[in-house]
């Protein structure tokens, strides 16, 4: 005799929380990032324009950016940018070659990856600069 | 077909500027935020002699205006997406485009007219280059 295993589903639904797959995610993360590094660049275009007043307005300016909880922010920014700018790369190959998108699943692991391989790369030299000495 | 033709453009706006904005965006980072002392050697003596170097002004107001209008573009995107009243959508798009357009010109001109070193200011403020010879 056969034994037969039901497969489980990839996606249990339960209640009426929809929980999509990688693409869902992949496009949900773009647009909350997007989102959160437009309002931080207008910011920052204001508060750069202040070089052009004052040599020590622009420095009082900047030490706002010094501090421990700003630091940490700039490490979420830059978290923010670089998923962005990875997950990007990926929208433009699936776009742009069908072996992308028979590949976005694995390709947005990959994002994932080298997400992880910046940030390691970043973190410690940013929160050294941050919070060492 | 006029409103076809301006999305099939805009759609090939946000994969050109984005491929050309992650090389931008991640050499502004390390030199901004990975280089010697990272955000805490940001003050007016680092940002102005940066600025002195053409290489460099080009470099920022092609950033400026990629990151921007991407930027902005993004979020027409998302006002087309969740914003059904007719009234409050152009107001929306509205400010989009007059703060795009502002911050694009005060940002430009502030590339291009910043006086590295300006008369009266403490020269240990000011680039080294100011007080050589």
């Amino acid at each position: 005799m056969v034994k037969t295993v039901a497969r489980e589903p990839r996606t249990v639904i339960r209640g009426t929380l929809y929980r999509g797959h990688e693409g869902m995610w992949s496009w949900v993360l773009h647009r909350i990032t997007g989102v959160a590094i437009y309002f931080f660049l207008l910011v920052h275009i204001l508060d750069t324009a202040t070089v052009r007043l004052d040599p020590e307005l622009y420095n009082v300016v900047m030490a706002a950016y010094k501090t421990p909880i700003m630091g940490l922010g700039e490490a979420a920014l830059v978290a923010a940018i670089v998923f962005h700018a990875f997950n990007g790369l990926r929208i433009i190959l699936v776009d742009m070659t069908a072996w992308a998108s028979r590949h976005q699943r694995a390709l947005f692991y990959g994002v994932l990856g080298m997400w992880a391989v910046v940030m390691i790369a970043f973190l410690p030299r940013h929160l050294m600069h941050v919070f060492g000495g | 077909m006029k409103l076809l033709r301006f999305d099939r453009l805009a759609w090939l706006f946000m994969r050109v500027s984005g491929a050309v904005l992650v090389v931008l965006i991640f050499t502004h980072l390390t030199v901004n935020l990975m280089q010697d002392g990272g955000v805490k050697a940001i003050d007016f003596a680092f940002v102005a002699g940066k600025l002195a170097d053409p290489f460099w002004q080009w470099f920022d107001v092609s950033l400026l205006w990629l990151a921007l209008i991407h930027g902005t573009n993004g979020m027409r995107v998302i006002v087309d997406d969740y914003v059904y009243r007719t009234g409050l959508k152009k107001v929306l798009k509205a400010s989009l485009a007059v703060s795009t357009v502002v911050l694009l010109v005060l940002g430009t001109l502030v590339i291009f007219t910043l006086d590295p070193c300006p008369v009266g200011s403490p020269a240990e403020l000011l680039p080294s280059f100011c007080s050589a010879g």
